[in-house]
Parts: C-alpha cells; sequence; structure tokens
C-alpha cells in the first residue's frame, strides 16, 4: 500500500450536510485540520429538501414556550425510546443553535415583530401536552432546509473549512486495536484511491431511504456511513425504526411538508371526509407522523382511498387561499405542479406515506462519540469514531421522529460533536497508525468490484432490495412476510457478493459509485430486516399486525443489530436528564 | 475587484455611465439633425453651412463629437477584451482603436472649425 | 410509436480523444417522464454514461444540463415541455470544460461565488436572541435565497462564456445582492467597492438568458440591476 496517496487530517467529516458541516465549522472555528468530504457539492446533500422548518423552543411565536414542553413532545413522540438525556440536550441547547443559525445569516420568514416565524407541526404541544396545539417550528417559507444548508456552506466558505468535494469515502481503516484512524477514500473525478488518516473520523452520511423503492430521500441516501460502520464490526441501534412520511406526492414519492397541514390542511379520504377527527380526536392531522401514516394506510386498505386504483388519499389545501400559499408554501405549490400536476389553490394533492427518515443508526453519546457494545452487554466507546445527524442514533427520535426535529439535531449534535472533538484534540489523541493489512482490509470491497469479470448489473439487484424492503418492511409488518424477507436479503446478498462492475474506468465514473453505494443498501436493509423482524411488538413507526401492542415489559429498549452474527441485542433507554424529571412512559394518544 | 488599465474611467461605473450619457447626447444630436433636414426642404450649401458657421452649433457637435469618441470607445474596449484574448493582439487592437478615434475626433474639430 | 431519440454528448478523457454524439432509442411507454428518468434508462444500457443527480426534485441543482438548446434541470423538465420532433439532444452546461459526459468542471463557477464573500457579515455583537429582522425587510431576500447554484444562468450567459474568470456572472451576482439586500449585513460599502469594476458587474449586457432559463424563476438581471443602482447612489 506505499504506494498510495495519503492525506492527513486532525478531524474528517464524513458527509457535508447539515450535520457534517455544523461540526465542520466548530472544528474550523477552533483551528484544527478539518476537512469535509463530500461525494456531491455540499449545497447538494439532502438537508436542502426539508422544507418545514427546525423546531424548537425559542419562545417566538409563543413568549411563554418552554423547551421542557418540546422535551415532552420528542420524547412521546418517540414512544418512550427517546434517550431523555439527549432529548433534554437538544431541547435545551436548540435555541442556542438556532440563533447561532439566524446570526450566520439564514433568512428565517418573521413575524411583525420582527422575531423568527414559528408554525404548527405534528406532535407538538404545550405544557405537557394539557396546552393544546403549539406553533414552534421555525421556518424560512418551505425552504428551510436549503436555508440552512447554504448558510452553513457560506459560513465554512468565511471560515476556510477544507473540503473535498464529490470524494466518495469507501471504507473506514481500524487499527489493530479496533479504534477507527480514518477512511479510505475515492477522488471520484479522477478515481484516485487515497488513505485518509485522522484522529477523529466523523460520519455524517445522513439517511438511506433508498432501500425503499418509494421514498422521498435524495438519490444520494444510500446509508454510506451506515454501511462502513457495519462492515467494520460495529453495531446498529433501532435500525427497525424507518419514518414514513404521510405526505409523499402520490407516485412521485417527493415530500409534501407536514407545514402544509401546520399551515391549516387537511387530509381527506374519497368521501371527502376529514378522516383524521376519527383516529386522533385532539390533534387531529398533526398527531405524530406514525399515527397519520397508518391511519391513511388503514383508509385506503377499507376501500376509502382516492383515485382509480384506490390507493391514496388527498391533501386539502385550496381553502388557505393563494396568498397563504404564495407566501408560506410557494415549494409546495412549486412541487405539485411539476410533480402531481395539481395547483394547490385550486385542487386536492394526491398523497401516499412515503418512506422518509431513518430513526436508527450508530449509537452515540450526546458528544457524538460512537458506542459499541462488549458481550455482556456493557457500553464502550469507538475510538475515534464520531457520528451525527440522521446516520447517528444519539437517540432522540426513538421510535418515531417529530417533524422538525431533524434539523434541529444536526446543528446541536454537529456542534456537540465538534466541540467535544475540539477538546479532545487539545487534551491529545494518539491511537495506534493502521498498518498495511489495516488497509488493505478497508481496500478489500472496492478491490472486489474492480476485480469483477461477470455477473449481475447493479440497478437490477438494486430494483429487487428495494422490491423485497418495501413490500415486506413498509407501514406494517408481520412475522411471516418478514421472514421471507430476511431470507430473500441473504440470498441477495449472495448475489451481490458475485454482481459486476462493466466500467472500470477512473475519471468520473458514477457506476463505480453506484456500485459501492449498493453495497451500503444491502447492510442497511438487512439491519432493518432483522431488527424489524425480532422486535416483536409495535411501537412507534415499528407496527406489526401480528404484535399489534407496546410491549413495555420486554421491549422499552433500544434494539441492537450485530452485523458479525446478524443477531438482534438489546440496550438500555435512558432514562436519567439531567435537570427535569424523567417523563414516565404513558399510553400515547393524539 | 478585477483591475483594468486599459479602460476609459478604470471603473465600470464611470464606463457604465459615461456609455449612457453619450448616448444620450448622440440621440438628441441625431434627432436635432434628422428634424432639420425634415424641415428644410430646399436645403442649398449656403443654408447648411450657415448652421455650421453658429457658435452653438459648433459646441453642440462638438459635444457629440466627444461622446461618439467616448461611446466607442467603451464599446469597443468591451468587444476587444470579450473576443482577443492573446494580450498581444489586444493590445495591439487596442491601439488602432485609440488612433482611429483621436485621428477622427481631431480632424471633425478641424472641420467644424477649420476654414 | 412511444420510442424517443436521444442524442447524447459523449466524452471520456482515458478513451475519448474529442467528444461524439451518441444515440440512444428509449422507450418512454408514451408516458410523460422527466429527462432525468430518461437518462437512468440510457444508464442501464450503457452504464458508462456519467451525469450528476442528487434529490431528483429541483432543490440540489445537481443536474443542470442543456436539453434541446436550453439549459435547465433534467429532474423537472418533462419530455413534453422540451422534446422536439420525437428527439432529444442532450449536452453538458456550455462553457465550462467538460469533466466526462455531461459532468462540466464548475470550478470557475463556484470560484465566482465565492468571490462575492456570500455570508452575512456583521461585526456588530449579537443579542442573546435572534437579530431582529421586519417582514418587509425579510420581503426583499424573497427570489434571492432561494438560488440553489444549478449554473444554468451563468452557462448560458455569453458574457460569462467571454469572462468566467473576471466576470462575476448572474448567479454570483444574485447572491452578492441577496446580502446587499440583507437589512443584518454591514458590508455594504466594502461589496460594492468590490464590484465597480468594468468585469464583475459591468460586462452583464442585460439580454436576460439568465432569466429565461432560470429553473427556479429569479431574475438575476433585476438584481444585477439593482447593484448598478446602489453602486451610483454610492459613488455620485
Amino acid at each position: 500500500m506505499s504506494n498510495m496517496r495519503s492525506l492527513t487530517f486532525d478531524a474528517i467529516i464524513i458527509g457535508g450536510g447539515g450535520s457534517g458541516m455544523r461540526a465542520a465549522l466548530e472544528l474550523a472555528k477552533s483551528g484544527k485540520k478539518t476537512a469535509v468530504l463530500s461525494k456531491v457539492f455540499p449545497t447538494r446533500s439532502h438537508t436542502v429538501s426539508a422544507q418545514g422548518g427546525i423546531t424548537c423552543a425559542i419562545a417566538s411565536a409563543d413568549p411563554d414556550d418552554d423547551w421542557r414542553w418540546h422535551m415532552y413532545d420528542t420524547v412521546k413522540g418517540g414512544d418512550y425510546i427517546t434517550d431523555q438525556e439527549a432529548a433534554e440536550y437538544m431541547c435545551s441547547e436548540g435555541p442556542k443553535a438556532v440563533f447561532e443559525l439566524e446570526h450566520m445569516g439564514l433568512p428565517f420568514s418573521r413575524f411583525e415583530n420582527g422575531r423568527i416565524y414559528q408554525r404548527p407541526f405534528g406532535g407538538q404541544s404545550k405544557d405537557f401536552g394539557k396546552g393544546g396545539q403549539a406553533a414552534r417550528t421555525c421556518a424560512a417559507a418551505d425552504r428551510t432546509g436549503h436555508a440552512l444548508l447554504h448558510t452553513l456552506y457560506q459560513n465554512n466558505l468565511k471560515n476556510q473549512t477544507t473540503f473535498l468535494n464529490e470524494w466518495y469515502a469507501v471504507d473506514l481503516v481500524k487499527n489493530a486495536n479496533g479504534d477507527v484512524v480514518g477512511c479510505i477514500a475515492m477522488d471520484i473525478e479522477t478515481g484516485e484511491v487515497v488513505h485518509v488518516k485522522a484522529k477523529a473520523t466523523v460520519l455524517a452520511t445522513g439517511g438511506s431511504g433508498r432501500i425503499y423503492s418509494s421514498t422521498t430521500n435524495a438519490l444520494i441516501n444510500t446509508g454510506d456511513g451506515i454501511g462502513m460502520a457495519l462492515r467494520a464490526g460495529i453495531p446498529m441501534q433501532d435500525m427497525e425504526m424507518w419514518q414514513f412520511h404521510p405526505t409523499g406526492i402520490y407516485g412521485a414519492g417527493v415530500l409534501v411538508t407536514e407545514g402544509c397541514r401546520g399551515e391549516g390542511g387537511y387530509l381527506v379520504n374519497k368521501d371527502g371526509e376529514r378522516f383524521m377527527e376519527r383516529y386522533a380526536p385532539n390533534a387531529k392531522d398533526l398527531a405524530g407522523r406514525d399515527v397519520v401514516a397508518r391511519s391513511m394506510v388503514m383508509e385506503i386498505l377499507e376501500g376509502r382511498g382516492c383515485g382509480e386504483n384506490g390507493d391514496h388519499v388527498y391533501l386539502k389545501l385550496d381553502h388557505l387561499g393563494e396568498e397563504v400559499l404564495g407566501k408560506r408554501l410557494p415549494g409546495i405549490v412549486e412541487l405539485s405542479k411539476t410533480f402531481a400536476h395539481v395547483d394547490p389553490a385550486k385542487e386536492p394533492i394526491p398523497v401516499v406515506p412515503t418512506c422518509h427518515y431513518m430513526m436508527g443508526g450508530v449509537a452515540t453519546n450526546v458528544h457524538g462519540q460512537a458506542i459499541a457494545q462488549d458481550a455482556d452487554g456493557n457500553d464502550h466507546i469507538v475510538n475515534g469514531l464520531y457520528a451525527v445527524g440522521e446516520a447517528a442514533c444519539v437517540s432522540v427520535h426513538g421510535a418515531n421522529r417529530l417533524g422538525g426535529n431533524s434539523l434541529l439535531d444536526l446543528v446541536v449534535f454537529g456542534r456537540a460533536a465538534g466541540m467535544f472533538i475540539e477538546s479532545a484534540l487539545n487534551e491529545g489523541i494518539d491511537y495506534l497508525a493502521a498498518s498495511d493489512d489495516d488497509i488493505e482490509a478497508a481496500m478489500r470491497r472496492i478491490n472486489r468490484w474492480n476485480e469483477s469479470e461477470d455477473g449481475e448489473s447493479v440497478p437490477e439487484l438494486k430494483r429487487a432490495l428495494q422490491e423485497i424492503m418495501q413490500s415486506d418492511f413498509g407501514v406494517f409488518r408481520q412475522e411471516d412476510n418478514m421472514q421471507k424477507g430476511v431470507q430473500q436479503l441473504a440470498e441477495l446478498r449472495e448475489r451481490i457478493a458475485n454482481a459486476y462492475l462493466p466500467d472500470k474506468s477512473n475519471a468520473f465514473n458514477t457506476a463505480r459509485v453506484e456500485a459501492l453505494e449498493l453495497d451500503n443498501l444491502m447492510e442497511v436493509a438487512e439491519a432493518t430486516a432483522i431488527a424489524a423482524l425480532e422486535r416483536k411488538e409495535s411501537r412507534g413507526a415499528h407496527s406489526r399486525y401480528d404484535y399489534p401492542d407496546r410491549d413495555d415489559a420486554n421491549w422499552l429498549k433500544h434494539s441492537m443489530y450485530f452485523p458479525a452474527e446478524k443477531r438482534l441485542g438489546q440496550r438500555e433507554v435512558n432514562f436519567a436528564p439531567k435537570t427535569v424529571d424523567m417523563f414516565e412512559p404513558k399510553v400515547r394518544t393524539y | 475587484m478585477v483591475t483594468n488599465i486599459t479602460n476609459l474611467g478604470r471603473s465600470g461605473l464611470s464606463d457604465w455611465l459615461v456609455q449612457r450619457a453619450s448616448a444620450i447626447v448622440l440621440a438628441l444630436y441625431t434627432l436635432f439633425i434628422v428634424g432639420y433636414l425634415l424641415f428644410s426642404p430646399g436645403l442649398d450649401y449656403a443654408t447648411w453651412s450657415g448652421l455650421f458657421a453658429q457658435t452653438w452649433m459648433r459646441i453642440f457637435s462638438l459635444l457629440a463629437f466627444v461622446s461618439l469618441s467616448a461611446h466607442a470607445w467603451v464599446g469597443l474596449w468591451t468587444v476587444t477584451t470579450d473576443y482577443l484574448k492573446p494580450t498581444g493582439i489586444r493590445i495591439a487592437a487596442q491601439s488602432i482603436i485609440i488612433l482611429a478615434i483621436f485621428v477622427f475626433l481631431v480632424w471633425g474639430i478641424q472641420v467644424l472649425w477649420g476654414a | 410509436m412511444s420510442t424517443l431519440q436521444v442524442s447524447l454528448y459523449r466524452y471520456n478523457p482515458e478513451t475519448d480523444s474529442a467528444p461524439y454524439m451518441e444515440e440512444f432509442q428509449i422507450d418512454t411507454q408514451g408516458r410523460d417522464i422527466m429527462v432525468l428518468d430518461v437518462l437512468h434508462m440510457v444508464k442501464e444500457q450503457d452504464s458508462g454514461l456519467a451525469f450528476r443527480r442528487s434529490c431528483r426534485e429541483g432543490v440540489c441543482g445537481s443536474d443542470g444540463m442543456n436539453m434541446n438548446g436550453k439549459n435547465g434541470l433534467a429532474c423537472i423538465t418533462p419530455l413534453s415541455e422540451v422534446v422536439k420532433k420525437g428527439k432529444l439532444t442532450l449536452r453538458p452546461l456550455p462553457g465550462l470544460p467538460v469533466i466526462r459526459d455531461l459532468v462540466v468542471d464548475m470550478g470557475l463557477f463556484y470560484k465566482q461565488y465565492e468571490r462575492i464573500q456570500p455570508y452575512l457579515q456583521n461585526e456588530t455583537p449579537a443579542p442573546a436572541i435572534e437579530r431582529l429582522q421586519s417582514p418587509e425587510e425579510r420581503d426583499k431576500l424573497d427570489g434571492l435565497y432561494e438560488c440553489i447554484l444549478c449554473a444554468c444562468c451563468s452557462t448560458s450567459c455569453p458574457s460569462f462564456w467571454w469572462n468566467p474568470d473576471k466576470f462575476v456572472g448572474p448567479a454570483g451576482l444574485l447572491q452578492a445582492y441577496r446580502f446587499l439586500a440583507d437589512s443584518r449585513d454591514e458590508a455594504t460599502r466594502e461589496r460594492l467597492s468590490e464590484l465597480e469594476d468594468p468585469f464583475s458587474v459591468f460586462r452583464c449586457r442585460g439580454i436576460m438568458n439568465c432569466v429565461a432559463v432560470c429553473p427556479k424563476g429569479l431574475n438575476p438581471t433585476r438584481a444585477i440591476g439593482k447593484i448598478r443602482e446602489m453602486l451610483l447612489a454610492n459613488a455620485t
């Protein structure tokens, strides 16, 4: 491996979305030698697609708002497997992180008094669920993610962060002690493969919605960080928890923000009935996303779906009027016209629950440090490895994320990881260097693809994987389907191990990138499938016909998926916030 | 900030203003001449010459010539910097243009005030 | 007949001495799909085809390209909007060096963006909460901050083709004005002094190609006009 070029940084951040760039900003300001390695130019990351806003108790819409209420909503929304210490940290630190974004220039929408505009979102309440609907989601029209991502990129430019744009991280490099000491990465433009050495490696690779055939996620959301970590033997937490967003545009999968319902829109079935009034009498259309998505599927299954095949429902917005739509939801008007061929000012938008967000990921503490478990089930830190954002499971989202909490997660924990890594670097980090064998191990799969001579093609295998996940691991799940799915995935893994990369060229070879992404999709899909099969209860987004009830006696736990033995273990949920009393698990109704 | 030493005013803003101000002068001058020709059907050399014998007309014409020179330089300088990428060729072309504009301007003054 | 004839600009620096056009026949089954869907179908026939894509919904700005002579985003351009006589010709964005097939080197484009210092500058110590901004002040940023940096505008601008190193281009200037127009920004004078030379702003000849192609419906020409007004007000 002596002929391979190496680059050395204090910290390498893999992923240029919101969490990665927020962490990078913190480190760049501290003068640490930091680089963001991203497979796309940073503003093309999926954070850009976030629409409705960033939920945070900044007390603008309601001067009496309290971060503890936000924390209560978050814990309840996550169906009580939210780590309460992490939720406490996110909700209490949140206002600081949001004000920082505003100071950096994020063009938030405004109230008449000049403060940041906040809109109601699903699962929000005042006074610990007793004070009615809250309006806690800070918004820049319906382009909050775009505004946030561009602001973070701009401030990274200001602070002269190093960017390795259009570079693809292939695998983590571990030393003989099992510490993560960097990664193998490929410059997509030239095809050059480089050993990136770093004292801190941050996975900020986002989600993996592309394991499903219908998803709101960008084409780049292939779970690269999760795949790399699993191949490095690191367990994954709560991988069965996938959020299906109630309002993906029927047929296209493109997201329509929950902010539509926050602004007063609502769902109707084919009879024109506002059916959420039956399922969630209080919160109605602003119940938790899992609740709304399940209700929609129930309507469809019971024959009250809309359209020729009765396989979707309608989101009604026309009563809001063109002015509100133009001012508050301009992007939605655009997307509806382009992808649903309807003008929401006149007609309802056909929508269907669509895979949206991965609640699971690399287990971490609030500093972003990756956590693994030893054979006795005791937590230990994985030296050198950090995870933030959707790739991490810190876990503030538990079994179901609340709308607007993902952007907050990105900036709060991106910032926290940056601060922690800075102080760790100041104290001094010294890991054993990787040996040639260690590097060789991380090169194994790219070498496998480069040497492949014959086999199935990447697109057809990807399609097969997505179809398995879509049919057997969707909104509702049951044992026999999942058994079959797990079996099919095991077979698919063999097929992928023998798949073929026809194009071996170096310059901007996107076929090679897609082949490497397929390996990651496979890792994520299998972790999801096995975790879903083994969690024998219904909680949050994980909903089973055969186990319809929440089982706190056995499953008030995180699941931990161990890749080597393909086994599902458990990990304790944190019920120990530092400054408030913990929230006892209660029956979750909206 | 892109530095330039060959444009007229050393600033894009002044070039831009010069071009617009000179365009107004040229438009007024053109309107006047066209109007004059239209309203003087039996125009002969004596009348035409008489017009240009008056001081105000000479000043107006000189203003138009100066405006034309400035306008042409700003425009042609832009064209040369757009299309002539080798520095030597560009400077040569710009020199020829400056020389031509200078000659035409002096010649014009001579026509106006000469014998 | 629902066969679409797709003519694609191909160039692989490792194997081709010069770029060429390659023809593909794509069966669209009569559906009005997006140009990006067509590209994915072509890529199944020839995995070597290179193009950028990410969000597939017109917000990330990855897949700007030239479709039947006009720049736009492949993911939000339906065939019905662009195909003429059953034929679709796809080329990379004009005026930038081609890396491979439809992928261009956007270095110069990004450099011009960076040059205008695209970040809020405010040295006044920030309050404990957000800086206040009235809805009217905030409204001034509409039509500016939405830019997705797809480069459709700048690469349709002849002034940018001739002087990509000196003329900021419509995308960069739109962002320059986004910060000039922000009531929270304090660097107006410095920003303007960086723009008053004969190239940065003044190479714009107002032909409005940028407005015609912007997939987000933004108007860089108007922003450039506003910058000129500010420069004038500042210097006279």
